[in-house]
Parts: structure tokens; C-alpha cells; sequence
């Protein structure tokens, strides 16, 4: 039987590398198509001086990228965009740290706050956006009604949140913390319960309290998993242009202007192809480590 | 009978606490839509009037202008329509390709695995100034159809890797065992893996649909014409006139559309996540 069995594997493996390529194939080829080409495209339009609506195009070398790193929003927007990202991303990792433990333990009704704290990243993101549109609103805020009430504010002299630089900037962060959070929370939440119970049992029997379990045993032993939540936070904060759209359009005067939001504002917008395209390429550092780095957990856990 | 406290009340008190505001920071906006769905637009608008409760008499008329005087239901119905093409075209392409890495292309098939998937980490806002001259060049712009094209390039990556990690699961023995009854090894895939594979399928496709109307940035590049919009644009961009802002409708959309969303994905959530962790995880 063992030896009918090997027999077939070696029939199926003879067979095995057209059927393969044909299974694959149209996958790896659309992913070219949508995803490479235009890649390229955007290197291709970053050395150009193609426009929307101009047929021509030119060869200009590093004259977009001299122009943009000259412009004082880009720098801004490149300074906003690693401002908002590692902010958000030590916010997130706190907190998404004590929702997890918090969420670990059963009790009567978890499904229901599962739901509830989830809603945030489940919900479409623009959606959720246009909610603290509301909230953050210049004229009724409930926020600004409650500080008023508590006589933080008087009356019609309460800051506007989304009309202040300073503000705006928090209000950014503040709503990438609040979509993120839910979803670090769940992976911590699966990497929490992957550690064997046994560990912080003999810990505990040794005489390790909460908080020397917590930093010398839990919080090691879920390194990769962290990991694995911090980078896909960055991706998600570093490229999202959402949440910058909607809630300030990069205002006031530019002041919340992410590179993604840019991008889109000079190339499409101001039909600026080739200097969205250069803008947008500041991405790619960012991915290639964030790539690299992921590479590298998955390794590790591998000869693990 | 201090320290009894100390010791089992205090924990219990902090775990309470710690739930109830996360649950409150994180809820809050769509508890915010709730209110303001309901609400009169002389109560929404009053500055003094404590905004919490019912000032007046809670109303449908923002539902009612939503649903007769916008483009809401069009906006949904687009929404469904590129969300069950990209769903079929994700299907199609990334079934077999998972197979095929997980099986048939031995170590391979993990190195083009993680290749595809890291693809996934590729953001639309990179590609979306190429990709409106490739949609304008194939005439797509304004068309849904641009929409159907592109999705999927967000999808198939995340989705490949998703139902490899699922096939890998399943025993070779049992393809080996449809092929000694006479089925071709795509037979055998068609005939045995699918069926068996149905619920990392449906986690494929509640995933597809999920980021069909989660995705903003194609959907505002590709699509001007306010018919044609998707609900994630449609509504914070379209719902707004001049400087007019319809709070009530708005907030009314914004909850009608997000809740079966986020009540699908709630329900599928386990196998994302372990899609997400990478093998970080040893479940």
C-alpha cells in the first residue's frame, strides 16, 4: 500500500509542474499586470513631466523630485507622515496591550464587547471618519458641550479641533489610534493565548507578580507577535490617506498633510502626474523595510 | 476582610473599568450615529440643549430624506455589484493558485506564497496615480468596471495566502485516494479539496467584500459622477452640498452601511487574524 502511495505521489509530482503553473498563472500574471506595471509606470511618470491632459511627455531626470524636496509642504507632509505613524503606534501598542489582557480572561457577555470594540475596524474607515467629523465638529462638538458644561470652556470660546494646527494634528492621530487599536487588540489577543499556560503559572508559583510576569515572561515570549502588529500599524497609518481626507483635507494651510494625502492633492488634483507620482515613491522606503522585517519574523518562527 | 478585598474585588474592579472605557472611547462615534440619526435637525443644531438625549421628539425624517431625496440606495447597489464581481474574480484567481503553491510546487510554492503575499503590503495610495491613466487609457474612467478591474489586486494576495494556509491543513492522503478511484489531480481538487474547503472559501469571500467597501482611495481617483459613487465615497463626499453638511442623513448612512459589515467580519474574525499574524502564531 506504502508502495502504491509513493507511486501515485511521483505520478502526481511528473504531472505536476504544468498543472501547477496553469493554477497559478493567471494569479501571478493579473498581480503583474495591476500591481507591477503600474508600479513601474509611477517610477517611469517620477522622472517625467507627464500631466493630466497633456499628451506629451519628456524625460526630465531628478528635476521632480529637486522641486518637491524644495517644497515646504512636502517636507511638512513627510515630517506629518512620521509624526502621525510612530505616535499612533506607541498610543496603539499601550493601549492594545491592556485591552488584550483585559479581553483574555472570559466572562459573561465578552462576545458582545468583542463586537463593540471591534466596530472601529470592521466599519468602513470612511465612515467611521465622518462619525468624529461630527464629533470634532467647530460649532457642536459634544465635546466642546461637555467642556463647557464642566466650565473647562465658556461659552462660543472653545477651540475649533479640525481649525488648529496643533489640534488637527491630534484629531489625526487620535482617529488612527481609535481605528487601530481593535485590530492590534485581536492579534496580541491571538498571540496571548498561544503562550503555553504552564509559563506564567511557575511564575506565578515562584513568586513573580503581574507586572514581572507581564514584562520578563508575556511580553517577550510575544515579540514576533508584536511585531507583527506594530508593522502592519505602520503600513496601515503610514499610506492611509482616508482618514487625512476626510476629516481636515490636509488643512488648515497644509498642516495635516500626510505624503499619501499630497500625492493624491498634486496628481490628481492639481493633475501634477509626475510630481504625485515622485511624492508617492517616498512610500516605497518604508514598505521595503516594513517587508524585510516582516520576512524576518516569519523566518525566525519558522526554524523555531 | 481587607486584604480579601484587596485581593479579589480590586483586580476585578480595575478589569470592569479598563473594559467599560475602551468600550466607550471605541463605540462612542457609532453610538454617536445612533443619536443623531433619530434626532430633529432644531435638536441636532442646538448648541445649548444637552446633546446627549432626546430634546424633541425623535424623528424619520433623515432616514426618509436619505433614502428618498439621495443617491443612497444606488450608491449600495453599486456597492453589492463591484463587491460580488471582485468576490468572483478573487475566487477564480486565487483558489487554484493556492493549491498549486501549497501543493504542488513544493518549496516553490512557499517562497512565490510569501512573494504574493507581501504584495499585499503594496498600498493603493502608491498606485493610484499610474492606475487613473491606465483606467482613463482603457476608458473606464466614472465606470464601476474600473473598480472590478482593480479590487482584486488588493484582494488575491491576502486571499492566496489566506487559503493556502488552509489547504496545507488538509491530508494529502485524501486527493491520493480520489486519484486511485480514477480522478485527475485536478479532478481531485475540483471534487474533493473545494467541497472540504468551503468554510476558508467563505472567509475568502466575507474578507473580499469586507474591503470592497472599506476601500476609499481607488473609488475617489477612478469615479467622479455622484450615480456611480460606491458607499464609502458616496456618502462622506456627495452627502454634503456646497458647504452643507446633513448631519442626520449622514450619520444615518454611515451606520446602515457599516453594521452588516462589521457584523460579517465579527463572525469571521479568527481566521484573519490568523492570516495576519504570519506564523507568528503557533495556534
Amino acid at each position: 500500500m506504502a508502495v502504491a502511495g509513493a507511486k501515485i505521489k511521483s505520478i502526481g509530482a511528473a504531472q505536476s509542474p504544468l498543472l501547477g503553473f496553469a493554477m497559478f498563472g493567471p494569479a501571478i500574471l493579473y498581480i503583474l499586470l495591476v500591481i507591477g506595471a503600474p508600479f513601474v509606470l509611477a517610477v517611469f511618470y517620477a522622472f517625467s513631466d507627464a500631466r493630466i491632459g497633456s499628451t506629451s511627455l519628456h524625460y526630465v531626470g531628478l528635476e521632480n523630485f529637486r522641486s518637491i524636496l524644495q517644497s515646504p509642504s512636502f517636507r511638512k507632509a513627510l515630517w506629518n507622515s512620521v509624526v502621525f505613524t510612530i505616535s499612533a503606534q506607541i498610543i496603539v501598542m499601550v493601549c492594545a496591550n491592556i485591552l488584550s489582557i483585559a479581553l483574555e480572561k472570559k466572562f459573561r457577555g465578552r462576545g458582545l464587547v468583542r463586537f463593540l470594540i471591534l466596530l472601529p475596524w470592521v466599519a468602513p474607515v470612511s465612515l467611521g471618519t465622518i462619525g468624529w467629523k461630527w464629533i470634532l465638529d467647530s460649532i457642536y462638538s459634544v465635546i466642546t458641550w461637555v467642556l463647557i458644561w464642566a466650565h473647562v470652556f465658556k461659552p462660543y470660546s472653545a477651540p475649533m479641533w479640525l481649525g488648529e494646527p496643533k489640534l488637527a494634528m491630534a484629531s489625526v492621530i487620535l482617529v488612527h489610534c481609535w481605528r487601530l487599536i481593535p485590530f492590534s487588540t485581536v492579534i496580541l489577543l491571538a498571540g496571548r493565548t498561544a503562550i503555553p499556560k504552564e509559563i506564567p503559572e511557575a511564575a506565578a508559583i515562584d513568586g513573580a507578580g503581574f507586572w514581572r510576569t507581564l514584562f520578563q515572561i508575556n511580553l517577550p515570549m510575544m515579540l514576533p507577535i508584536l511585531s507583527v502588529a506594530v508593522l502592519f500599524g505602520t503600513i496601515f497609518t503610514f499610506t492611509d490617506m482616508t482618514v487625512v481626507y476626510i476629516l481636515t483635507a490636509g488643512g488648515p494651510y497644509d498642516s495635516t498633510q500626510t505624503l499619501p494625502s499630497l500625492a493624491f492633492a498634486t496628481g490628481i488634483q492639481g493633475s501634477d502626474l509626475a510630481a504625485g507620482a515622485a511624492i508617492s515613491l517616498f512610500l516605497v522606503p518604508v514598505l521595503v523595510a516594513i517587508a524585510y522585517l516582516m520576512l524576518r519574523v516569519a523566518h525566525r518562527t519558522e526554524v523555531n | 476582610m481587607k486584604s480579601l478585598l484587596r485581593r479579589k474585588l480590586g483586580p476585578r474592579i480595575v478589569h470592569v473599568l479598563v473594559l467599560a472605557v475602551f468600550v466607550v472611547l471605541l463605540a462612542f462615534p457609532f453610538y454617536w450615529m445612533v443619536i443623531a440619526t433619530f434626532k430633529q435637525n432644531l435638536d441636532l443644531y442646538n448648541v445649548e440643549a444637552n446633546p446627549f438625549i432626546f430634546n424633541l421628539k425623535p424623528t424619520l425624517d433623515n432616514l426618509h430624506l436619505l433614502f428618498m431625496e439621495t443617491r443612497f440606495v444606488r450608491w449600495l447597489g453599486n456597492t453589492v455589484f463591484v463587491g460580488v464581481l471582485v468576490v468572483a474574480i478573487t475566487l477564480l484567481l486565487s483558489i487554484p493558485a493556492a493549491y498549486a503553491l501549497a501543493r504542488l510546487t513544493g518549496r516553490w510554492g512557499e517562497r512565490l506564497g510569501i512573494g504574493i503575499f507581501l504584495t499585499y503590503l503594496v498600498p493603493p495610495t502608491l498606485l493610484f496615480i499610474p492606475l487613473s491613466r491606465v483606467v482613463a487609457i482603457l476608458g473606464l474612467q466614472d465606470s464601476l468596471w474600473s473598480l472590478v478591474l482593480v479590487y482584486p489586486s488588493v484582494t488575491v494576495p491576502f486571499s492566496v495566502w489566506l487559503l493556502m494556509g488552509f489547504f496545507k491543513s488538509i491530508p494529502k492522503e485524501l486527493e491520493d485516494a480520489a486519484m486511485v478511484d480514477g480522478l485527475t489531480r485536478f479532478g481531485a481538487f475540483v471534487k474533493m479539496v473545494v467541497p472540504i474547503s468551503m468554510s476558508g472559501i467563505l472567509t475568502v469571500v466575507i474578507f473580499t467584500f469586507t474591503l470592497v467597501t472599506q476601500e476609499f482611495v481607488y473609488a475617489l481617483t477612478f469615479i467622479s459622477p455622484e450615480s456611480n459613487q460606491m458607499v464609502g465615497v458616496g456618502i462622506p463626499i456627495f452627502l454634503v452640498r456646497g458647504d452643507v453638511y446633513f448631519w442626520g442623513s449622514l450619520m444615518a448612512a454611515c451606520l446602515i452601511a457599516s453594521l452588516p459589515v462589521a457584523f460579517l467580519y465579527n463572525l469571521f474574525l479568527d481566521r484573519f487574524i490568523a492570516g495576519f499574524t504570519v506564523g507568528a502564531v503557533k495556534g
